[in-house]
Formats: C-alpha cells, structure tokens, sequence
C-alpha cells in the first residue's frame, strides 16, 4: 500500500501548484512498468483527501504501455508481459523506451 | 463567476491547439482552468535520497538497501553477515520494522550500530522505507566511523523498490521456498537490484523447486544481475556475499581517492601507484 504516501506527495504537489485555488481534475502519467495500481491509488486518494481542499478533486490515470528497443537489431516492441528479451531476435540487450513515467501532468482548477 | 471563460488555448502549452477535438471542452462547461505541470511524484523523495547519499559519500560509507519479501530470512542473513564482517568493516544498521523491535533486538552485540525504524505512523504503518525516514535514521549513526550501512527495508516485494533511499546499490533476498515465478509477479523489485542472495538452498533436496526455471524468470526481467547463492543456516556463499560487499566498498573507496583532475595532469598515474 505505497500508493497511500505517494498519494500524500501527490496532494503536496497539486497543492503547491494549486495555490489555494479549487482543484476538480488531478491528471496523472502512470507507466505499466510501475508497481502502482490505479485503482488503489484512486482509493487512497480518496482516504488521503477526505475533509481537506482536495476533497472534491479528482484523479483521472492515463496509461503508458512498456515499449523495450532491441540494441542488436533496433526492434521496439511493446510489452504485453515483464520480459525484457527482444521477441525479433532473442537480444537481452534492450533499453525501456516508455514505461516507467510516474508525472503529474496538468491540473483543472475552478475559475476564481 | 468563470463559468463561460473561454478556455485560452495558447497559455496552456502542448494538447490544446486550434484543431484541438472539439470534444475536449472540459474548460467550457465546468469554469476550469487547466494547468499543465509535468513533475515527477517521486521528486521530494529522490531530493532527499541524494542529500543521504552526499552524507554517505562524505562520510566514505557504502550503502546497500538490503529488500526482500516477509520471511527470507534477511534478518539472519544479516546476523551471519555481521559475524563474518566485524573485523573487516564497521557496519551500521538502519532496521526498518512496522511495529516491533525483534529485527533489531536479533541484530544487537554483533559490533554493529544500529538505528531502528518504525514505521507504524499515521494510517497503520508504512510498508516500506523511503528516504525521509532514512534521513531521520542517519542522525543516529556516527557515520564518520563507519564504512558500510546496511538499510534492511521491510519486507515487502512491492513497495521498497519504488522509493530510493540513498543507496549506492540495492540487493535483495529472495529465498526458494517463495517459488520460481517470483521475478514475473514483481518484475520492478527484481529489476531494481544490483544482486540476487539466492537464500535457504540447503532446502533445495527437500523442495519441487526448478532453480534452472527461477534462473531463466530472473534473466527474463533483469539479464546483468548478479546471484550468489546462500543458506544463512549452514554458510553456504555467505564469504562470496561478504567479499562482494567489501569489494562495493574498495570500488567506492577507489573512485573517491582518485582525484578527478588526475586524469587530465598525468595520465600515466595508475591509480594504484
């Protein structure tokens, strides 16, 4: 249950950017290749906020599918189970080109 | 109030251009402005991390987070390694324990310092270590008189791995009574260490376990980790887990005695002569 403190960082993040202004939508940048589940952290979400200013905001997750580039013969392919192994030419020699982003990428704040 | 603001395209950088889709209103409808911010969550944390690691580096000491699942037998894995390290290197603790101080109790007059961890604040207790509270920790250890700090995390295969707390490398236990798909359930642990202690192999006779299949489930998520294998019971490759922790600590005693404008003076100073 890490998504709890994450959750904590999260709303000092969107609170620091918030600058006391309302917040409804809280978008956030999830990598597949993040041990974070979405719905635990929507539920923590919910406990961390619960009675403060965030207590109306929402989180909505997007995404990011594990993509590996093959060095040996430049292959990227996306990833449908942990195995980071080129599936062209058997390589081990790969690099996650998308996968592991954990952002905050923007909020909607209520117009003053 | 804001709510027919126009929505102002060009203060809201990239995604919201002029042929933006025209179901992408939700500025219009609700009053709302949005932002765009683009910051990393774990930010705060990898601050303090490097500010742990800067005291580390100061201090010469070599700080390996030690993780694993409940059970692995860290604890007497470290025991064992205490015993075998006290006269080579000075060794801090720093034991993380959701509740108790049993760990730390089983690790004490075995020359070690030891810092312990609870973690059990706020909603029932945190589930893994992250940088602040190691941080917090560091104040108790006389760093200046040490060389090793070991960072024995909770035991937990999902949550230590996404939370640096310092570290130079991370290690893990992972004992074959806990089934060879371990690496496929929780690839970003196995993903994240520098080695594998490969412990209780002297159950290995008695189990149906495929050490070959863990081996390939290891390579598959991370192909250039290292192994040693271990029995905290009967010693097996716990000298090979020490000599790799003494040689960490010679590679990083090496790399700060060498002064970085040496190279560029004379470079045909070796840096052993």
């Amino acid at each position: 249950m890490h998504e709890l403190s994450i959750c904590r960082a999260i709303t000092k993040l969107v609170e620091c950017h918030a600058d006391g202004s309302t917040v409804r939508i809280v978008r956030l940048r999830v990598g597949e290749l993040r041990q974070i589940v979405p719905d635990t952290l929507a539920y923590c979400w919910g406990l961390v906020t619960e009675g403060s200013d965030l207590e109306s905001a929402a989180l909505e997750i997007e995404r990011v599918p594990a993509a590996i580039r093959c060095a040996g013969c430049r292959h990227v392919h996306t990833l449908t189970e942990p195995i980071l192994v080129c599936p062209e030419c058997q390589g081990r020699d790969v690099e996650i080109v998308s996968g592991e982003e954990f952002l905050i990428t923007s909020l909607d704040l209520m117009e003053v | 109030m804001g709510r027919f603001h126009r929505h102002d395209e060009s203060e809201h950088g990239h995604g919201h251009g002029p042929d933006a889709p025209v179901g992408d209103h939700s500025g219009y409808a609700t009053g709302t402005d949005r932002i765009e911010i683009l910051e990393r969550i774990f930010d705060e944390n990898d601050h303090t991390a490097d500010a742990n690691r800067r005291d580390f580096d100061q201090a010469d000491v070599l700080a390996v987070n030690l993780m694993s699942s409940p059970g692995a037998g860290k604890t007497a894995l470290l025991r064992e390694t205490l015993l075998r390290l006290r006269d080579r290197l000075r060794v801090g603790i720093i034991e993380g324990d959701i509740e108790t101080s049993i760990d730390a109790d089983r690790l004490t007059g075995l020359g070690a310092e030891i810092a312990l961890l609870n973690t059990a604040n706020g909603f029932g207790g945190e589930c893994h270590l992250d940088a602040p509270m190691v941080r917090s920790a560091l104040s108790r250890l006389p760093l200046s008189n040490l060389d090793l700090v070991i960072v024995e995390n909770v035991g937990n295969l999902v949550c230590p791995a996404e939370f640096h707390v310092g570290e130079h490398n991370r290690a893990m236990v992972y004992a074959i009574t806990e089934g060879e798909e371990k690496p496929l359930k929780y690839p970003v642990m196995f993903r994240s260490v520098d080695l594998v202690l490969v412990n209780k192999v002297d159950l290995l006779p008695h189990l149906e376990f495929s050490i070959e299949d863990f081996y390939r489930n290891l390579r598959n998520v991370n192909p250039r980790v290292e192994v040693i294998e271990t029995s905290a019971r009967n010693g097996a490759g716990l000298d090979l887990w020490c000599s790799w922790l003494t040689a960490r600590h010679a590679e990083l005693a090496a790399a700060r005695a060498r002064p970085a404008s040496a190279a560029r003076i004379s470079p045909s100073v070796s840096p052993h002569g």
